[in-house]
C-alpha cells in the first residue's frame, strides 16, 4: 500500500466540508431556547470587589439571570486549579492561589470575570452587562516577574508571599560551579522570553445545556481534550458527576495549546445553565480572547555556558525567572519546569548542568503552554548562548555545534531526558548544504552593494514530545496520566470506525490516521472514519498536545488494529481451515498465502458478526480497544538556517531565505507534516519579529486587537524549504515522533541569531521590531566609532 | 427594527432585522449561513469576507441594511454542486489546517483573481501577498495558500 497508506501524500479527507462553509464549530450550533451570556469583565489590573449592583440590569430587556460569584462558590462549584505539582527546592509544596471563575473579594488581572450576564440575544446580554455596577478598590499591581519578586511588591496572592509560587531546581549546582570556574571560555547572556497570545483563528466558545428530566449537562466547547474538561470540570470543579457530563469539541479552528485549559466560561456557562434551565453560550470576542486566553512565554533567564580549551562545553548554569500570570493555568507550573529545564542540554554533550527557576503571581493574564510550550524558550536560550559563544571564540557557528553534538544513543542528559535517538550532524548537513551555507559570504557582499547588511543564523532543535509516560510524569507530580487510548470498531459490511482519544483542530487526524489503518489493512481510506471530539462516543482520551497525537495516540490505535489482525487471522484460519501463519492480508482480502484461497475484507466482519461459524468459544463481533502508554518521550530534532537582509536606514529586516531540515522519525503523510512546519515557523516569526503581549505599568493591556497585536500577515513571511532527515524512534511502533511544534521551537533562534550576525550586534530582544534593529544596529555603529 | 431584502446565493430574501444588524450576523444568525465566520473585532482577520455585488467585502463592517438590494454570494453559494475553482486549490494544495479562516480566504482570493484577470495584470507572489493583507490565518505560515491561490488562478484561467 503506497497510494494511501504511510507516507503517502493523500489529500484531506476533511477539507470538503471547510471549504464549502460546511464545517460545525462550536458557534455554528444552535440548540432550542438557547439564551446568551456575556461576562462582566474587571477593568483594573488589582482591585478588591467591594459590591456589585445589578439591580438596573435585571430589569432590562431580554434578561434571564445576572449572576455572580458568590453564588456560584455558595452552589458549591470549585475553584480552578493547576493539575501538576511542583515543589521547591526546600521541598515546600507551590502556593496556588485561588481561583473562582466568577471573583469573590478581589480581582487579579484585567479581563478577570466578576459577573455572568445571561439574556435572549447576546446584544441584550452584553447591554445588561454594562448596566452592571461593580465597586472597586484599586490596588497597586505588578506585571514583570521580575518587579514581582522586589520587596514592597504589590501583593498578588495572600498565601504566596512576595509573590513566588515556587523556587524550583534541576541538575547538580555545585558541579556546574566548578566545570565553570575551570573554563578557558564563558559565555554570559541575559535572554527575555516575550510574552505570546496563542490566537487560533477562532475564538473560545461553550454552549452548555443542562437537561433537567435526565439531571444531565451537555457542553460543547472549544477543546483539544474534551476527556479531560470532563475530568476536570466533574473532579474539581463539581460541575456535574462524569457520566452525568457529555463534552463535545466538534470542529475546532486552532489551538495552540491554548485550547488545552478548562477556563472559568465554560464552568460559568454550565452552572448558569442548571441555573436557568436554558441553554446558555457564550462565544469570546478577540478583545476578550486577547484578554483570558492563556498567554505564552515570558522568561527572563540569565545563563553562562564554558567551554574549555578544545571549545568542548563543560558547564552550564541556567537562572529563569518566569511569570504565570495571576493565577496558576492548568499546567501552568510544568511548563518553565518539567517541559523547560529538561530541555536545556540540547542536541549536545554536556556533562554539567544546573537550571534555577522561580515562578511568580502577577497581575496579567495566566501564562500556560503555547506551542512548544517550555521547549522553545530552552531551545532559543541553548542556541542563542551557542551563537554568541561561537562569536566570541571566532568559531564557526556550525562547527562549534558539530562539535558538541551527542554522536551516540541513548543518550542520558543531566536534565532528566534520555534523548534515544538522532542524527544531529546529519539533519545539519543537510541544512547548510540546502542553505547554500558555502556560498553565503558572496551572497553578504553582493547584498552590500545594493546597500543591504545580509546575516545567516542557525538553530540545531532539539525537543521532547509524546507526552508522555504516565509514571514518570506522575512522579514528576502530575495529576494524570498521559497515555491515549483508541477503539477499532470493524462494521459488518467491514468498513472501520477509529475511536480515538486525539482531538483534530487543524491537524489533519481524519486522514492521516486513516491512512495508518489503511496501509495496515491494505482498504481505500474512504472506508475508514476517525470519530473524536465527544466524550460519549469515545471513552477517555488525554487529547491533543505537546505533539502527542502520532507518538500516542496513533499508538493506541495500532495496538487495537494489533488486536484486530488477531482476531481477523483466527476467524480467516477457521473458515478456510488452513493455519493463522498461512495467511496474509492484502487488497483488501484475507489470503491463503502462495494460493487463490481467499476471504474478502467484508466477509471477515460479517462472519464475526453473524457468528454462524467462529472458533470455538470465540465472541462474536469485531472490536478492539487499546490504551498506549509511552515508554519515552520521542525526541524531535532538525536544524533550521534563516538568512535575513536588514535595511540599515530604517531597520526593516527581510527573511530571505529560510531552511529547514527535521528529524521527526516516520512521516505518515509529507504534505500535512510540512503544513505543520510551515505554520510552526510562521508562528516563530512572529515571535522573533512581530509578536508581543505589552501591559502598561498599571496592568493595562495595550495589545488587545488585531490593530495593536501583529499576528503575522502573508507579507510578513518568506516560502520555506522543508527537508527531512529521518530516524526512527524506538519508543513507539510506528517509530514517529511528533511534528506539530518543531517549527516554532527551532525558528526563533535562528532568525534572531542571523538578524545579529547581519547587524554585528549581539544585543537584540524578540520581537526585532524595525525600531529595535535600527537602535541595535546603532549601538553597534557607535561601539565601533568609539573603539 | 428595518426592514431589508437582498439576494444571497441566487435567493430573494426579506427579513426583519434591528437597524444594527451585521451583514455577518444577519448572514449567519437569521440565515444559519454559518460557513462566513466572525475571527476579530476590528475588520482585521477576514474570516468573514463575502461578496457584495461581486467585490469582496468584509461583512462584519458593514450592516446588514448597506446591503439593501444587494447580491450577496457566500462561501455557501459560491459554487452550484462542482467546487469552484479556487475551492479545488485550495484542496489540492493543502491551504487550510482547522479550517476557520478558509472560507474568508477562498473568497478574498476568488475576488483577487477576478480583478487581476480582468485588468490583465500578473498576480506574482509577492501581489498575492499584500492582496492577502486583509487575511489572517494562524494555522499555514501562507506558503500554501500562497500556492492554492497561483493554482486556483491558473484554474480560473483555464475554466
Amino acid at each position: 500500500m503506497t497510494e494511501q497508506g504511510i507516507g503517502a501524500r493523500v489529500l484531506r479527507k476533511e477539507d470538503k466540508r471547510f471549504i464549502t462553509g460546511k464545517g460545525r464549530y462550536t458557534d455554528d450550533i444552535r440548540n432550542e431556547r438557547q439564551a446568551y451570556a456575556a461576562f462582566v469583565r474587571s477593568p483594573h489590573a488589582h482591585a478588591r470587589v467591594k459590591g456589585i449592583d445589578s439591580a438596573e440590569a435585571e430589569k432590562m430587556d431580554g434578561v434571564i439571570a445576572v449572576l455572580n460569584g458568590k453564588q456560584l462558590t455558595g452552589d458549591g462549584i470549585g475553584n480552578l486549579i493547576c493539575g501538576w505539582g511542583v515543589s521547591s527546592k526546600d521541598g515546600s509544596p507551590m502556593n496556588m492561589g485561588a481561583w473562582s471563575a466568577l471573583a469573590t473579594d478581589k480581582v487579579r488581572y484585567v479581563g478577570d470575570a466578576v459577573v455572568l450576564v445571561v439574556a435572549e440575544t447576546q446584544a441584550a446580554a452584553r447591554a445588561a452587562a454594562e448596566a452592571v455596577i461593580v465597586d472597586y478598590e484599586e490596588l497597586p499591581a505588578v506585571v514583570h516577574a521580575v518587579d514581582a519578586l522586589k520587596k514592597g511588591a504589590p501583593q498578588v496572592h495572600d498565601n504566596a508571599p512576595g509573590n513566588l509560587i515556587f523556587d524550583w531546581g534541576l541538575g547538580d549546582e555545585a558541579a556546574a560551579d566548578k566545570a565553570l570556574k575551570g573554563a578557558a571560555h564563558v559565555t554570559e547572556m541575559e535572554i527575555v522570553n516575550n510574552r505570546l497570545s496563542p490566537n487560533p483563528m477562532e475564538p473560545r466558545s461553550a454552549i452548555a445545556t443542562y437537561d433537567e428530566a435526565e439531571d444531565h449537562y451537555t457542553l460543547h466547547t472549544t477543546s483539544q481534550n474534551p476527556h479531560v474538561a470532563r475530568l476536570v470540570l466533574s473532579a474539581f470543579y463539581q460541575v456535574a458527576p462524569e457520566h452525568k457530563l457529555r463534552v463535545i469539541a466538534p470542529d475546532v479552528g486552532g489551538g495552540f495549546g491554548s485550547k488545552i485549559y478548562i477556563y472559568p466560561e465554560e464552568i460559568a456557562c454550565l452552572w448558569a445553565s442548571m441555573k436557568t434551565r436554558r441553554s446558555v453560550k457564550w462565544t469570546s470576542s478577540r478583545s476578550e480572547a486577547f484578554m483570558t486566553d492563556a498567554h505564552g512565554r515570558d522568561h527572563v533567564t540569565t545563563a553562562r555556558i564554558g567551554f574549555d580549551a578544545n571549545n568542548r562545553i563543560v558547564g552550564f548554569k541556567i537562572d529563569t525567572v518566569a511569570n504565570l500570570g495571576a493565577y496558576m493555568s492548568l499546567f501552568s507550573s510544568a511548563v518553565p519546569t518539567y517541559l523547560y529545564a529538561t530541555l536545556l542540554s540540547g542536541q549536545y554533550d554536556i556533562a554539567n548542568i544546573y537550571c534555577n527557576v522561580r515562578t511568580v503571581y502577577t497581575n496579567t493574564v495566566p501564562v500556560d503552554a503555547y506551542r512548544g510550550a517550555g521547549r522553545p524558550e530552552a531551545c532559543f536560550l541553548v542556541e542563542r548562548i551557542m551563537e554568541t559563544a561561537a562569536r566570541e571564540m571566532g568559531v564557526d557557528p556550525a562547527e562549534l555545534r558539530r562539535a558538541n553534538f551527542v554522536k551516540s544513543f541513548p543518550h542520558q542528559t543531566p536534565v532528566i531526558m534520555a534523548y534515544d535517538a538522532g542524527d544531529f550532524a546529519g539533519n545539519l548537513d543537510q541544512a547548510l548544504e540546502a542553505a547554500d551555507y558555502k556560498g553565503f559570504p558572496a551572497r553578504r557582499a553582493e547584498a552590500a552593494k545594493r546597500g543591504k547588511l545580509r546575516g545567516i543564523g542557525l538553530a540545531s532543535y532539539i525537543e521532547a514530545c509524546g507526552i508522555a509516560p504516565s509514571a514518570a510524569v506522575g512522579s514528576l507530580g502530575a495529576g494524570v496520566g498521559l497515555w491515549e487510548s483508541a477503539e477499532v470498531r470493524v462494521n459488518p459490511v467491514g468498513t472501520i470506525e477509529v475511536l480515538t482519544g486525539s482531538h483534530s483542530h487543524g491537524q489533519g487526524h481524519e486522514t492521516t490516521f486513516a491512512q495508518v489503518v489503511a496501509d495496515r489493512f491494505d482498504l481505500p481510506i474512504e472506508n475508514i472514519q476517525i470519530v473524536h471530539g465527544d466524550t460519549d462516543k469515545v471513552q477517555f482520551g488525554m487529547g491533543t498536545y505537546g505533539s502527542r497525537s502520532g507518538p500516542v495516540g496513533l499508538s493506541a490505535i495500532v495496538k487495537a488494529l494489533d488486536k484486530v489482525e488477531a482476531k481477523v487471522r483466527k476467524i480467516a484460519a477457521h473458515v478456510l481451515e488452513v493455519s493463522e501463519d498461512d495467511l496474509v492480508i492484502e487488497n483488501g482480502q484475507v489470503k491463503v498465502a502462495g494460493t487463490d484461497r481467499a476471504m474478502a475484507w467484508h466477509e471477515v466482519g460479517l462472519a464475526a458478526y453473524t457468528a454462524h461459524n467462529l472458533p470455538a468459544g470465540m465472541e462474536p463481533g469485531l472490536k478492539e480497544g487499546a490504551f498506549y502508554d509511552p515508554t519515552n518521550f520521542t525526541f524531535p530534532a532538525g536544524t533550521y538556517v534563516c538568512e535575513v537582509e536588514v535595511d540599515p536606514e530604517t531597520g526593516t529586516t527581510e527573511i530571505v531565505q529560510f531552511v529547514a531540515s527535521d528529524d521527526f522519525g516516520t512521516i505518515i503523510n509529507p504534505m500535512i507534516v510540512e503544513g505543520q512546519v510551515h505554520g510552526g515557523i510562521a508562528q516563530g516569526v512572529g515571535q522573533a519579529m512581530l509578536e508581543n503581549v505589552v501591559y502598561d505599568a498599571d496592568g493595562q493591556l495595550l495589545s488587545a486587537s488585531y490593530m495593536d497585536y501583529a499576528m503575522p500577515r502573508a507579507d510578513d513571511l518568506p516560502s520555506f524549504a522543508i527537508h527531512h532527515h529521518s530516524t526512527k524512534s524506538p519508543s513507539n511502533p510506528l517509530g514517529l515522533k511528533g511534528c506539530g511544534e518543531a517549527g516554532a521551537i527551532g525558528s526563533p533562534p535562528a532568525i534572531i541569531n542571523a538578524i545579529t550576525d547581519a547587524i554585528g550586534n549581539n544585543d537584540l530582544d524578540m520581537p526585532a521590531t524595525p525600531p529595535r534593529v535600527w537602535a541595535a544596529l546603532n549601538a553597534a555603529s557607535a561601539k565601533i566609532a568609539a573603539e | 427594527m428595518t426592514e431589508i431584502s437582498m439576494t444571497v446565493n441566487g435567493k430573494r430574501t426579506r427579513a426583519a432585522v434591528p437597524d444594527n444588524t451585521l451583514l455577518v450576523e444577519f448572514l449567519r444568525e437569521h440565515l444559519r449561513l454559518t460557513g462566513t465566520h466572525v475571527g476579530c473585532d476590528t475588520s482585521q482577520c477576514g474570516a468573514c469576507v463575502v461578496h457584495v455585488d461581486g467585490r469582496a467585502m468584509k461583512s462584519c463592517t458593514m450592516l446588514a441594511a448597506s446591503a439593501e438590494g444587494a447580491e450577496v454570494t457566500t462561501i455557501e453559494g459560491l459554487s452550484n454542486g462542482e467546487l469552484h475553482p479556487m475551492q479545488a486549490a485550495f484542496k489540492e494544495n493543502h491551504g487550510l489546517q482547522c479550517g476557520f479562516c478558509t472560507p474568508g480566504m477562498i473568497m478574498s482570493a476568488a475576488d483577487m483573481v477576478a480583478r487581476y484577470q480582468a485588468a490583465g495584470r500578473e498576480l506574482t507572489e509577492k501581489a498575492i501577498r499584500h492582496e492577502l493583507e486583509g487575511n489572517i490565518c494562524r494555522c499555514t505560515g501562507y506558503h500554501n495558500i500562497v500556492r492554492a491561490i497561483q493554482d486556483g488562478a491558473a484554474k480560473m484561467a483555464a475554466g
